[in-house]
C-alpha cells in the first residue's frame, strides 16, 4: 500500500509530466486560458491516462515483450519494435470512445475542448506515460496507479496555469511578449515552484 | 512648504512636452513620497482612505527594520564569537571590509558596537547592490513603459537582502535581484500584476543556479574558512537531541544562531510582523493559516514517527523558530499581490504554505529549508483558490435567488 502511495505522489508532484518533463505542451498552452475548460481537459487526460497506461501494459507484457508469445509456441519472437505503433493505436481508440461519450453526455465541454480533444491522441504526455511504464517495467497494478497519478499531476498543472492566466489578463505585458510568450515564461516560473519536490525520493 | 514650491516649480519640466518628459515617473515618485497625490477616484464606488500603496509599502519596509538591525548585530556576533574562539581564523573575505571593520571597531563579541559594525560591513554592501541594481531595472521599465515607479520595490529589495546569507558574492546578489525584478515582476507590468513574489523568485533562482554560495555549512557566518551546520541541518543529520544539546530553544527564538541575515531572530521578526498585523497590512488569515498548517503537519508527523528520518520528531514550536519560517510567514506569505485575495482563499493559501514548509523540511532530503519553496508553490495555486471561492460565491447567490 505504501509503495503505491509513494508511486502516486511521485507521479503527481515529483515527476509532474507537464512541469518536470515538459510533456504535452501544445495542449497545455492552448487550453489553459479558462479554468473550466482546463479542468475539463484535465479530467479527460486523467481518464485517458488511467485507461491507456494499464491497457498498454497488458499488451506489452502479454504480446509484445520478448518471449511473451511463448504460449503460442513462439518463444523467440520479440515484437517490442511494434511498441510505438500499438500504444498510439490504443490511445487513439480510447480517445475516440471518450469523444463519443462527451459528445453525447456533455456537449458543453465537448464544444469547449473542440479540436484539442482528438488531439489528446497525439498529446506527448499520454504517449510519454506509456513509454515510461515500459521503461520502468511497472506491474499491472503499478501502471494503474502511475497512469492515474500522472493524469492528476498534468491536470493539476494545467488548472493552476489556467488560474494564473486568468489573473494575468489584468497584467500589462510588453507588446512583444503578449500571448504565448508570457505563457512560456509563466510555465517556466511554475516549474521553478515545482522544483520544491525535486530530490524527494520515495 | 519649500518642498512643495520647489516641486511645483520644476513640475513643468516633467510634464508632456517638457525638457525631462522621459523622467516623469521619477518626479512622480518623489512628489508622492512627500505629499498625497491630488488625483481622486472619479468613478462611482470607492473607499475613501488616507492610506495608499506607497504608505503600505513603506510601512512594511519599516517593519522589516527590527529584523534588519538584529540581523546586522547577529552577523557580527556570530563572526566575533568564532574569531574569539579561534585566534587563527581570518576575519572577513574582502580587504575593504576588513579595513572598514578594523578602522571602526574591534572584535569583541560582547560589544554591541563591534558586532553592528561587523554586520554592517556585510549587510550594507549587499543591500546597496540590491537597491541600486533592482532600482535600475525598476526605473528603466518605468521610464520606457511609462508606468509609475512603485514602492513595492522598497519591500522587495529589503526582503531579498535579508534572506541572503552574509557571505554571498555581490555579483550574485545583482544577478538574483535582476531576475526577481525583471522576470518575476516587471515583464508582467510591475507591482500588482505579477503572480510570484519577486524577492523569492530571485532567491530561488540563486538557490538553484549557485547552490554552493547559498546553502551548505560554510556560508552562514562571515568568517573565512568557517564551517558549521545550521539548526535545520543539525536536526536533519543528527536528530532533535543533538539540536537541543547545541542550541537552546531560547537562543533560536532570540536569534543568536547562524542563518540568513534577517531571518534568524523570531523575536525581532515578530515585533515587525505583529505591528503589520495590527495595522491590517499583513493579513491575519494568511499568518493564521500558515501557523495552523505548520502545527497540524508537524504534529501529524510527530505522531507518525520515523526510525530513519530524525526530522519527523521535530515539534511545531521548534519549526517556528529555526530557519526562515517566521520571516516567511510574516513578510513573504502575506505579500498582497502574490497571495490569494479572497478571505477563504487566504486561509487555504496560508495552510498550503504551512503544510508544504514542513513537508519539504522533513520529507525532502535535498532541501533543508522549505518555506521559500513552499510560498512559491502556494503562489502558483493562489489564483486558482480565488477562482473557486468566487465561483462558489456566485453559485450561492444564484441559489439564494
Amino acid at each position: 500500500m505504501e509503495h503505491y502511495l509513494s508511486l502516486m505522489i511521485q507521479a503527481i508532484f515529483v515527476e509532474n509530466l507537464a512541469l518536470a518533463f515538459f510533456l504535452g505542451m501544445c495542449t497545455f498552452l492552448a487550453i489553459s486560458k479558462k479554468v473550466d475548460a482546463a479542468f475539463g481537459l484535465g479530467v479527460a487526460v486523467i481518464v485517458v491516462l488511467t485507461l491507456s497506461v494499464p491497457v498498454n501494459q497488458l499488451i506489452f507484457n502479454q504480446v509484445l515483450r520478448e518471449g511473451a508469445l511463448a504460449w503460442a509456441g513462439l518463444p523467440e519472437v520479440d515484437l517490442s519494435f511494434l511498441g510505438l505503433l500499438t500504444y498510439i493505436g490504443v490511445i487513439a481508440a480510447l480517445v475516440q470512445i471518450l469523444e463519443m461519450v462527451l459528445d453525447k453526455y456533455m456537449p458543453a465541454l465537448y464544444n469547449a475542448l473542440g479540436v484539442f480533444l482528438p488531439l489528446i491522441t497525439v498529446n506527448c504526455a499520454i504517449l510519454g506515460a506509456s513509454l515510461f511504464m515500459v521503461e520502468r517495467d511497472y506491474t499491472f497494478s503499478e501502471s494503474v496507479v502511475y497512469g492515474l497519478g500522472a493524469g492528476i499531476g498534468w491536470a493539476l498543472a494545467i488548472v493552476a496555469l489556467a488560474g494564473i492566466r486568468e489573473k494575468l489578463k489584468y497584467s500589462d505585458v510588453p507588446a512583444g511578449l503578449r500571448g504565448l510568450g508570457i505563457t512560456f515564461i509563466a510555465v517556466g516560473l511554475m516549474s521553478l515552484g515545482f522544483m520544491s519536490f525535486s530530490g524527494i525520493s520515495l | 512648504m519649500a518642498i512643495r514650491q520647489f516641486l511645483d516649480k520644476i513640475e513643468h519640466n516633467f510634464e508632456k512636452g517638457g525638457k525631462y518628459e522621459r523622467w516623469y515617473p521619477l518626479y512622480e515618485a518623489v512628489d508622492t513620497v512627500f505629499y498625497a497625490p491630488k488625483s481622486v477616484t472619479s468613478t462611482t464606488s470607492h473607499v475613501r482612505d488616507g492610506i495608499d500603496l506607497k504608505r503600505i509599502m513603506i510601512t512594511v519596509w519599516f517593519c522589516a527594520w527590527p529584523a534588519m538591525f538584529f540581523g546586522m548585530w547577529n552577523i557580527g556576533y556570530q563572526a566575533n564569537t568564532f574569531l574569539a574562539a579561534n585566534p587563527d581564523a581570518i576575519m572577513g573575505d574582502g580587504a575593504l571590509r576588513t579595513a572598514f571593520i578594523s578602522a571602526l571597531a574591534g572584535n569583541n563579541p560582547d560589544s554591541i558596537w563591534d558586532n553592528i559594525i561587523y554586520g554592517a560591513a556585510y549587510f550594507i554592501p549587499i543591500y546597496a547592490v540590491t537597491f541600486i541594481v533592482g532600482g535600475f531595472w525598476e526605473v528603466l521599465f518605468a521610464t520606457v513603459r511609462k508606468h509609475e515607479v512603485n514602492e513595492g520595490f522598497f519591500v522587495t529589495s529589503i526582503l531579498f537582502a535579508l534572506i541572503c546569507p552574509p557571505s554571498i558574492p555581490l555579483w550574485q546578489v545583482a544577478l538574483g535581484i535582476s531576475f526577481g525584478v525583471v522576470i518575476g515582476k516587471e515583464i508582467f507590468g510591475g507591482t500588482g500584476k505579477n503572480f510570484l513574489n519577486p524577492a523569492l523568485t530571485g532567491r530561488a533562482f540563486l538557490y538553484f543556479a549557485y547552490p554552493a554560495q547559498i546553502s551548505g555549512d560554510t556560508v552562514w557566518t562571515a568568517v573565512d574558512g568557517f564551517s558549521g551546520a545550521t539548526a535545520l541541518s543539525i536536526a536533519f543529520s543528527d536528530g532533535m537531541q543533538a539540536l537541543q544539546d547545541q542550541i537552546s530553544w531560547t537562543s533560536a527564538f532570540l536569534g543568536t544562531i547562524q542563518g540568513s541575515m534577517g531571518e534568524t531572530s523570531t523575536l525581532a521578526i515578530m515585533i515587525g510582523g505583529i505591528a503589520l498585523l495590527l495595522m491590517k497590512i499583513a493579513s491575519y488569515r494568511i499568518v493564521g493559516g500558515v501557523l495552523i498548517g505548520m502545527i497540524a503537519t508537524a504534529s501529524l508527523l510527530n505522531m507518525v514517527g520515523s526510525e530513519t528520518n530524525p526530522m519527523f520528531a521535530m515539534p511545531a514550536y521548534w519549526h517556528l523558530v529555526i530557519g526562515g519560517f517566521a520571516f516567511g510567514m510574516f513578510f513573504m506569505a502575506t505579500d498582497p499581490v502574490s497571495a490569494s485575495m479572497t478571505n477563504t482563499g487566504k486561509w487555504c493559501f496560508g495552510i498550503l504554505v504551512g503544510v508544504m514548509t514542513v513537508l519539504i523540511r522533513v520529507v525532502n532530503p535535498a532541501f533543508p529549508e522549505g518555506i521559500m519553496l513552499a510560498i512559491l508553490f502556494a503562489n502558483l495555486f493562489a489564483p486558482l483558490m480565488d477562482h473557486y471561492v468566487v465561483q462558489a460565491n456566485i453559485k450561492r447567490r444564484l441559489a439564494r435567488g
